[in-house]
């Protein structure tokens, strides 16, 4: 497995967020969070990022403990992709040779640029290098996002709602970068999403939050609507499309 | 790509080389402009080893050591002003806004008063006589350094967010300027008008000994923040954005207000309060050269020497042979070049 996640609990002072978190993901593999609005999805990317210290868990890639890493060598395994974005007034090549910040000692090398290119080029992005950000479409924005994750050369992709404010079509896009990037590179991501239908598509597992816990988690057999049910507090029905399930609210 | 985007940083390469040139003639000109006669031609060659004796007297001992502070004190304001808007996401953010210009102002009217380190003395060439500046400007900069400290440690040990603390730095400006006025209020007329004169920024108060203070201090602090330039480029993006980047975003932010409120300490307790070059320095080059702090740094502290060299030659000249304060200039140039800047709306380069 490349992701070892065991017994990850964070808690503010007044509440506990996420609780006894653990779950693996192995090379080639995408993993859809799902769960209602405030269960803690975002919280469970940022404390296996660091970005929030957890009280208790550990969290390994490729078998290293990526807690005792300083902040830059954590960056060269694992690329957060936030629902904030980059700057506005960056240009899309500054922002995603942005991504090579871990590696940079003092200035850039031809190695970094060389990086910046192939990603830039791999997104479709190429022609758009030097606009501004905010001269972007939402879709052309979250690749160029997704794009300096890319350029960190991780091993994880943790990516935080990419699809939100996107139209079906930049949606679908999107994820199937993901996708495509995350099996050709053999690398593993780690997707929150809203649209449990989406992570159908393109998620090969999906682990389900309920009140800060993992409600259950696996392959497309725990895609039923008594588990949906119980985690989104909706009637559903779950229809199948040749071997594709699709949730429908009733 | 890899070309075109060459080309591009190119651009900005130029730009801060015209700035540079542009600097280091306004220098030599405002060496030469005065009531001494001085040619542009002649101080090069002063410079350059040859002229003759009294001219050599001019420049080294009075011109030169003025002109080499304005270079100095604008370099540091505005490289301290680019530092602190990057480092609190605050385009309002400046030693005014932190207060650390006003608690090293009390600093200075506490010694000025209390110490007994001015007194006023009636001459033409010096209308107010300071007679021990060393115990003003240790006193301000031990002054300014407090309320660094408590912006400092409130950001470190409660987590205050950067918005919070410039209200901080509100609060603390307040503060020192309701002590500066109590200390004044019980102080006789003639310290009273050291005090005042002391505000007032001037850079005809740096002898040599101040300027390689302000070379040492000026020129690591501007060696620190240049290795921090990928750093500040990716807390552009937000603080959670440059933690995933692998910054260390506490230590970066912490370090760059520690660096850029000695800076301010240390210039403002040797000139006074020289307002608006902070500001403006890095705001003008923002717009002309963009947010990347490879070459938004340098260019601010070009930009912040040019400021102040025009203003402290335009002090020098408008009312010779009178010698008007340079910070009111910089505030009379400042501050409608800001509110044009602002009204023009943010036009992107």
């Amino acid at each position: 497995m490349i992701l070892d996640i065991q017994g990850l609990a964070f808690k503010y002072p007044s509440r506990p967020v996420i609780q006894n978190i653990s779950f693996e993901v192995q090379k080639g593999e995408c993993l859809a969070i799902l769960g209602t609005n405030g269960v803690g999805k975002t919280t469970l990317l940022k404390c296996i990022n660091r970005i929030l210290k957890p009280q208790h868990g550990v969290v390994l890639v490729e078998k290293e403990e990526v807690f005792k890493l300083s902040r830059p060598e954590l960056a060269k395994r694992i690329g957060y992709v936030s629902q904030r974005q980059g700057n506005p007034r960056y240009t899309v090549f500054d922002t995603v040779l942005l991504g090579r910040k871990p590696y940079i000692k003092w200035d850039i090398s031809s190695r970094d640029l060389e990086v910046v290119n192939q990603v830039l080029a791999l997104m479709d992005l190429t022609d758009f290098s030097l606009r501004f950000l905010d001269e972007l479409s939402g879709g052309e924005l979250q690749k160029v996002i997704i794009a300096r994750a890319l350029a960190q050369e991780a091993d994880v992709l943790l990516l935080d709602e990419p699809t939100s404010n996107l139209d079906l079509k930049n949606q679908y896009e999107v994820l199937r970068i993901i996708k495509d990037v995350v099996q050709s590179k053999q690398i593993a991501a780690v997707i929150t999403m809203h649209d449990i239908n989406l992570a159908i598509r393109f998620a090969d597992k999906f682990l389900f939050l309920k009140q800060g816990e993992i409600f259950t988690a696996g392959g497309m057999e725990v895609i039923t609507a008594r588990n949906v049910e119980s985690v989104y507090s909706i009637p559903v029905c779950v229809e199948h499309f040749g071997n594709v399930p699709v949730v429908l609210p009733l | 790509m890899v070309n075109d985007y060459a080309g591009y940083t190119a651009k900005k390469k130029l730009i801060i080389l015209l700035l540079f040139g542009t600097t280091l003639i306004m220098g030599v000109y405002a060496i030469s402009t005065g009531s001494s006669g001085l040619t542009m031609g002649k101080v090069v060659s002063t410079l350059l080893g040859q002229g003759d004796p009294a001219a050599k007297a001019v420049i080294l001992n009075i011109r030169l050591p003025r002109i080499l502070a304005g270079l100095l004190a604008g370099a540091g304001l505005s490289v301290a002003g680019c530092v602190m808007q990057n480092t609190l996401r605050n385009p309002l953010a400046s030693p005014f806004t932190l207060g650390i210009s006003q608690a090293a102002a009390f600093g200075a009217a506490l010694a000025i008063v209390t110490l007994g380190a001015g007194k006023v003395q009636n001459s033409i060439a010096d209308a107010v006589l300071i007679n021990n500046p060393y115990l003003v400007t240790t006193s301000a900069f031990a002054w300014a350094m407090i309320a660094t400290l408590v912006i400092l440690l409130l950001a470190k040990f409660r987590g205050i967010t950067p918005e919070a603390m410039v209200l901080a730095g509100v609060a603390l400006g307040s503060l020192f300027g309701a002590g500066t006025t109590i200390v004044q209020y019980f102080a006789p007329d003639v310290q009273v008008a050291a005090v005042v004169f002391w505000t007032f920024g001037d850079l005809g108060r740096a002898s040599w000994n101040e300027v390689i203070i302000m070379t040492v201090v000026v020129s690591l602090s501007i060696a620190y923040f240049l290795m921090r330039r990928w750093d500040y480029n990716a807390l552009d993006s937000g603080e959670e954005s440059a933690l995933g980047l692998g910054v260390n975003v506490d230590r970066i932010r912490l370090g760059g207000m520690f660096i850029a409120s000695l800076i301010t300490a240390v210039l403002v307790s040797f000139l006074g309060i020289i307002g608006f070059i902070g500001l403006v320095g890095p705001h003008m080059m923002r717009r002309i050269i963009g947010g990347d702090h490879r070459y938004l740094i340098p260019a601010s502290v070009l930009a912040g020497s040019l400021l102040l060299l025009i203003s402290d030659t335009l002090a020098r000249t408008i009312m010779a042979p009178v010698v008007l304060p340079v910070g009111a200039i910089t505030a009379f140039m400042g501050a409608p070049l800001f509110l044009y800047l602002l009204a023009r709306g943010y036009q992107k380069k």
